[in-house]
């Protein structure tokens, strides 16, 4: 971006726009848009659009939850244009008696809360259908039920646990590679570098992805893939403006250590904003039983974030740096881990979880911008074929330590 | 918890979904073991209970060789029918109803069977019996608007059925163009008996090829909310027609009893003593047995699935010593 900004063209000063103040230009098509839609809802051949038969009905079911043995909680959602009614309720293919909170009739964008008695067996599927009045029925499948995780002690801390392993140590452990950055030589902390922006391109896509796919799950007038390109876009962009907001320091040796720990700080930022998404995945599929934690799925996080610590002492290695700040920032990338973990667990959202997968992946997109503007500032940029190893070499550990992770 | 379900079932109005459950029947709660979704549907429209056991006689008149000419009227209507308490299914009817009437004579009757198609799509009545080919309603396609008579002699006896026979076949039997025919025998008449007619029925509502509803008489759960009241030592004939769509077979199971059943009922001697029968799809036979001990009896299919989506009733049997 170019800091001169060439000032537009002064407009000759016309009749017309001294007839007309500047604010009634703005608002005039708006103000036909309401006069139009008013007249076409009062006259308009509204029936014409509207299709008569089947009605038009969506309901998405949000999260199943088992609050205890013998209860099931179905959250749902209408997401279609119509009006729904909830008529019955089946589970595993059997009618059953439910409760639903409120009136049995969503209209759209309201969600309710259905209660259902029914003895679901613990470790094994359950299918919970609704059938609307037009017989239109939406299933939603469970894989493993177990009861839902509530917000105690023993929950907090084994996702506080698991967000230590997943999330803080192995940032922490890769923070730990400074002392050798320190000691290579110039060409290999920009190898390393590249390394760091190829595993972070790798987790761009790879939370983009992520995204993608849940956003099939949110209720379409939700707009899922709307929801993907606010994060994905509006990230990078607000993580830019803020580090703007720094005061700039005098040019000489005093800018370049300002650029490096800038650098170091977008990165955590952007990190932690991924580890806060990557929570929520975890804790909602677990919460959701779709997630079995295995040891080896933990150890395979484990080797896979580790290599984020190494993004973020890779633009400091020919920096001073207190070793608080150190942690600071690896606290920034690591603890969000487990944030997202207890929200995604206790109250998961599809909505929340797509947005927050998004603005990670928006926020690692940053990350490579940060690191590609630092390198290209280097000897050879990019293009240099140690540096490009240096990232095709990130990508490949990326996809080697994600072998464990892949699910 | 599931034997609350039951009984709040009986006492939930229809759009009663939201409410909480109430229990008003006293200590019938803990023999329904098994859950029948919410609410009752609406039975001003059409009542199982009633259909159960109503014949339709036709209008009779003495033809000149001395038989008994019977006239009857159906007219093909579309319209939505509740299957489950607030689940509409957009039917195709005989006479407004699904099943439509169950047309009853005795065999040697002429029958003459005015129809007319008020429905929105082309329709037929297939008869199974003995007749012309003319007269069988698969050639003879009534076009909505128009009308077709078709007249026969009633034979054999047995328990018959009646369905349209215009193309698609499948849409239009499970859209609901079905009903039972029952043709009496001449020589050896029947013993008197409580006699009622059940028809076993799907329901596809969302058309993805496979039943959401089931149930004898079209509403799911209809008999377990409103249980058919029986006295012990009452002979009672049952007149069962297997028009389920999509699945190959269903079956009738009685607790707490056997039953003589005859196979389509057209031979003097019962084929079987059993509590469980299975049919075919358009297959149907009559059953006769007697309750020897009083209190709520269940019959269902012994599909586990259609009994728990709505092909589940019950026979609540008084009069007798409690022992």
């Amino acid at each position: 971006m170019s800091d001169a900004t060439a000032a537009p063209p002064e407009p000759p000063p016309g009749e017309t726009a001294a007839r007309f103040p500047l604010w009634l230009k703005g608002v005039l098509p708006l103000l036909l848009l309401g006069a139009l839609l008013a007249l076409f809802l009062a006259k308009g051949p509204l029936g014409v659009f509207r299709a008569a038969f089947p009605p038009v009905e969506e309901l998405t079911l949000q999260r199943i939850e088992f609050p205890a043995p013998g209860q099931i909680r179905i959250h749902v959602v209408n997401g279609g244009p119509e009006p729904v009614t909830v008529s019955q309720v089946m589970v595993d293919d059997a009618y059953w008696t439910f409760v639903m909170s409120g009136e049995p009739t969503l209209e759209r964008l309201d969600d309710g809360t259905i209660d259902v008695p029914y003895p679901w067996v613990r470790g094994e599927p359950v299918k919970v259908t609704l059938v609307t009045t037009s017989g239109v029925t939406f299933t939603h499948e469970v894989a493993v039920a177990m009861e839902s995780p509530r917000a105690d002690a023993r929950y907090l801390s084994t996702f506080a646990l698991l967000g230590i392993y997943v999330g803080v140590v192995p940032v922490f452990l890769g923070l730990l590679w400074l002392p050798f950055l320190r000691g290579v030589s110039k060409h290999w902390t920009d190898f390393l570098l590249a390394l760091t922006m190829g595993l972070l391109v790798f987790l761009g896509v790879d939370a983009l992805a992520e995204a993608i796919e849940m956003s099939g799950v949110v209720a379409s007038a939700f707009q899922g893939i709307g929801l993907v390109t606010l994060g994905v876009v509006g990230a990078p962009l607000l993580i830019e403006g803020v580090g703007r907001l720094r005061k700039r320091a005098p040019a000489g040796a005093g800018q370049v250590h300002a650029d490096a720990m800038r650098a170091a700080l977008l990165i955590a930022i952007g990190i932690g904003l991924h580890n806060l998404g990557e929570g929520l995945a975890i804790g909602s599929a677990y919460a959701a039983g779709e997630l079995a934690l295995g040891s080896a799925l933990v150890i395979g996080f484990l080797l896979h974030n580790t290599t984020e610590g190494i993004g973020i002492v890779a633009p400091l290695a020919r920096e001073p740096v207190k070793l608080a700040v150190l942690a600071g920032l690896g606290a920034l990338a690591g603890v969000p881990t487990i944030l997202g973990a207890w929200i995604g667990g206790l109250s998961y959202s599809p909505v929340a979880t797509v947005l927050f997968l998004a603005i990670g992946a928006g926020a690692v997109i940053q990350v490579v911008i940060t690191l590609g503007r630092l390198l290209s500032r280097r000897e050879g940029g990019l293009a240099r074929p140690l540096n490009a190893a240096g990232l095709v070499t990130g990508l490949v550990i990326m996809y080697v330590t994600g072998l464990w992770v892949a699910v | 918890m599931a034997a609350v379900s039951g009984a709040a079932a009986l006492a939930r109005p229809a759009a009663g979904a939201q409410q909480a459950p109430q229990i008003v029947h006293g200590g019938r709660e803990h023999i329904h073991a098994m859950g029948t979704g919410g609410g009752d549907v609406d039975t001003s429209l059409f009542d199982p209970s009633v259909y159960l056991d109503r014949f339709d006689w036709g209008t009779t008149s003495t033809l000149p060789d001395g038989r008994t000419l019977r006239e009857y009227q159906i007219t093909a209507l579309d319209r939505p029918i509740e299957v489950a308490p607030g689940v509409f299914f957009e039917a195709w009817t005989y006479n407004g109803t699904v099943p439509g009437p169950t047309i009853r004579c005795t065999e040697g009757d002429r029958l003459r069977i005015a129809f007319t198609n008020a429905g929105s799509h082309p329709h037929t009545i297939h008869f199974h019996g003995i007749h012309a080919a003319n007269m069988d309603g698969v050639f003879e396609i009534v076009d909505p608007g128009k009308s077709f008579t078709y007249e026969f002699d009633a034979k054999p006896a047995g328990v018959q059925l009646y369905h349209c026979h215009a193309a698609p076949l499948k849409r239009h039997i499970h859209k609901g163009l079905y009903g039972t025919f029952i043709i009496d025998p001449k020589d050896t008449p029947l013993a008197p008996a409580r006699e009622m007619v059940m028809v076993m029925n799907g329901f596809d509502t969302n058309f993805d090829g496979e039943n959401e509803v089931y149930a004898v008489n079209s509403v799911a759960f209809h008999y377990q909310r409103h249980p058919i009241q029986l006295q012990v030592g009452e002979l009672v004939r049952l007149y069962l027609v297997n028009m389920t769509e999509f699945d190959l077979i269903n079956s009738f199971h009685l607790h707490g009893n056997f039953f003589k059943y005859w196979r389509t009922g057209t031979r003097p001697d019962f084929y079987e003593y059993t509590d469980n029968v299975m049919l075919c799809q358009g297959e149907r036979g009559v059953m006769e047995f007697t309750f020897e001990h009083e209190g709520l009896f269940m019959f269902h299919a012994h599909q586990s699935e259609f009994a728990e989506l709505g092909w589940m009733g019950l026979f609540e049997v008084t009069g007798g010593v409690v022992v």
